[in-house]
């Protein structure tokens, strides 16, 4: 963990909305080392992919510091800004509408190396196009190809390709392969685990699914209405859970195994409140089985309970585990 | 098996069914030599691919195949000892949403938005067997109550509900005529987890109370070990296994392709550096290759699985369509 690449501090996102200000990312105080995966997961609407965007200045911060290597980015001016984006970089959700209908695999891929000027003449932006292409396991008679022509599984490796096309150090995934099949999905995130090996990219893996975050990441951040409820290392999390949110998310997944027939699920009653001006106090007490009068009235400080596990909540302070 | 013996509580049956796409230039064959059988109160998960050949088989069921396109070349679809497919366009329409009902993916976009959630709950019972407002109303209450959401809500529109409250109405929808069979399409993916636990603990709960049948198409092996009772797996338009959960989720005589779908799921308990995936992609329905359609991506092709396709080999209650169990089965279903 000494190699800090990305952090965050006390990074606020608020949007400003007809009834009021809707907190999407509340108070986040991130770390990512070098060559490591951050996997990020919550329910839609708790304010995964406004993080990931916020990290990389999509969207600009309410407030708080986000910093790579060391220096805020979000005090950078446009000029530095454009030369840091090389280093960080997305893959986006949906493989259908993150890429240009009317432009060839070719054009896709050359477009950041053109647009970041890394080639000076077009047989060495071939040459690289045609690299990135083996990188991503595209077979190069795809080249002239429409992304139409294409499935799921392929349009995923091309905006994968773009991404990598600058090398960059950083990675945020959103949700990079929930739009696919489980065969296809296994694929790319052996690719993409091959390619952090290979390469040390860090990633922030933000995803819904916690078979897939536990999978792929060193470290998960759970997250719930805007604010971090849980942190610890992807095996400490599934031995034992802290939060009371964390743990039903864990219980709510169906299990494909005989077993999990016998054991019912179990059942988190209610959905998510608006996020719009939320009162202080633990946003999950409404639907907790633990809730207390202490959870609400002021905001549930982030604490470490153990070593590099961070937790928000009353019992968490007393304590006690879960599991 | 003798084909003319209908056992006991059959609900339905589906024989040798195929079910092909034509357009201008192309014939694709979405469903191909399909069956198999559904009990009273049983429930059969439909596992496959996108492109399987899933959703079409729930449309011919449904009589809902696009007209002039979806074509049903062979077979039979026998539900209640009729054939859906030979019924004559208004006998079917009694039967769509009060004997067989489906519930759609996507919640979001199977209601309409323009009308009260009682409204549109009474427009399936009135179509069907309830005739008097008053009737139809008081059925409306007792079957928002069934699937979890105050009768008093029933006066607002789709979109003052949240997604996983939109799919209990979608279900309350399909429910309202007690139907006897229930196809469920992909019925959670488009909700959240700890929603997603509960619309299936309802479902559980529903099926046992009412004793509908179901058939629960899903790409989640999860889902179904929890809901199921019998499994079909599906590729590229063909049920390569079949069985009782038991059958296909313990034992080691698997279709290798049911072993790499597992291989592709990310497993919670244990820690594996890589995933096992298949290989490839699945082959076109325009376009499907000669042997067994699986060939290509099979870690453990043979000679014969190019040039022959496999019959169905059948071991008690389980069967599979692979070459690689020729030898030891109790029986043999051929393919003509």
């Amino acid at each position: 963990m000494s190699d800090i690449l990305i952090e965050t501090i006390g990074l606020k996102k608020y949007f400003k909305t007809g009834s009021g200000m809707l907190h999407a990312v509340d108070d986040v105080n991130i770390k990512i080392a070098k060559g490591e995966t951050l996997g990020v997961v919550g329910e839609s609407g708790c304010g995964k992919t406004t993080l990931g965007r916020t990290v990389l200045r999509l969207n600009e911060a309410t407030d708080g510091k986000v910093l790579f290597e060391g220096k805020d980015i979000l005090q950078f001016m446009n000029k530095e800004m454009k030369k840091i984006r090389r280093d960080m970089q997305i893959i986006f959700q949906d493989p259908y509408s993150s890429l240009n209908p009317r432009m060839t695999v070719r054009d896709l891929i050359a477009e950041p190396i053109i647009v970041n000027k890394i080639c000076s003449n077009k047989s060495e932006i071939e040459d690289k196009v045609f690299d990135i292409m083996k990188t991503v396991g595209l077979s190069y008679r795809t080249v002239n190809m429409y992304p139409h022509e294409m499935d799921g599984g392929r349009r995923q490796r091309i905006g994968i390709g773009r991404a990598l096309a600058l090398n960059p150090k950083f990675i945020v995934c959103d949700e990079p392969v929930s739009a696919l099949d489980v065969s296809i999905q296994a694929q790319i995130l052996n690719l993409l685990m091959d390619l952090s090996d290979e390469h040390g990219y860090s990633y922030m893996f933000i995803t819904h699914n916690l078979s897939v975050a536990k999978h792929i990441s060193d470290q998960i951040l759970v997250m719930y209405m805007g604010n971090c409820v849980e942190l610890a290392s992807s095996d400490e999390l599934f031995e034992e859970q802290y939060h009371p949110y964390t743990k039903a998310l864990l219980n709510s997944i169906p299990k494909p195994t005989l077993e999990s027939r016998k054991t019912p699920l179990h059942i988190l009653r209610g959905e998510v409140s608006s996020p719009i001006d939320p009162k202080p106090g633990c946003r999950f007490a409404l639907r907790c089985p633990y809730v207390r009068t202490d959870c609400m009235g002021e905001d549930i400080p982030f604490i470490e309970v153990k070593p590099k596990h961070f937790v928000a909540c009353r019992l968490a302070e007393e304590g006690k585990s879960l599991s | 098996m003798t084909d003319n013996v209908i056992k006991e509580n059959e609900l339905l049956k589906i024989k040798n069914l195929s079910v092909e796409y034509r357009t201008d230039e192309t014939v694709y064959h979405a469903v191909n030599n399909m069956s198999l059988e559904i009990g009273q109160g049983e429930t059969l998960g439909l596992v496959g691919e996108t492109g399987a050949g899933k959703t079409t088989l729930a449309l011919s069921i449904m009589g809902l195949l696009p007209k002039d396109i979806g074509l049903v070349t062979e077979g039979e679809i026998v539900f209640n000892q009729r054939d859906i497919c030979k019924l004559p366009e208004p006998e079917l329409q009694k039967l769509r949403g009060s004997k067989i009902s489906m519930i759609f993916q996507d919640p979001m976009t199977s209601l309409n938005p323009l009308m009260t959630v009682e409204k549109q709950i009474m427009e399936v019972l009135q179509v069907h067997n309830y005739h008097s407002n008053e009737d139809a109303s008081n059925r409306v209450d007792e079957i928002l109550q069934l699937v979890g959401i105050q009768p008093s809500r029933k006066v607002e529109y789709p979109h003052q509900f949240s997604g996983g409250m939109k799919q209990r109405v979608v279900i309350a929808m399909a429910l309202a005529c007690e139907p006897t069979l229930l196809i469920a399409d992909e019925p959670t993916t488009a909700l959240d987890v700890t929603i997603q636990a509960q619309i299936l603990a309802m479902m559980n709960d529903l099926k046992q109370k009412l004793q509908t049948s179901m058939i629960m198409i899903t790409h989640d092996l999860g889902i179904v070990a929890m809901i199921c009772d019998k499994v079909a797996i599906v590729y590229s338009g063909e049920i390569i296994e079949k069985g009782t959960v038991e059958d296909i989720y313990s034992g080691s005589n698997h279709h290798p392709y049911t072993v790499g779908l597992f291989g592709s799921i990310p497993d919670l308990t244990k820690k594996t550096k890589r995933l096992s995936p298949i290989a490839g992609l699945m082959p076109d329905s325009a376009d499907l290759p000669k042997g067994c359609k699986f060939h290509d991506r099979c870690p453990q092709a043979m000679e014969i699985c190019r040039k022959q396709e496999p019959d169905i080999y059948i071991y008690g209650t389980h069967s599979i369509k692979c070459h690689l169990y020729a030898e030891g089965s109790e029986n043999i279903e051929t393919n003509y």
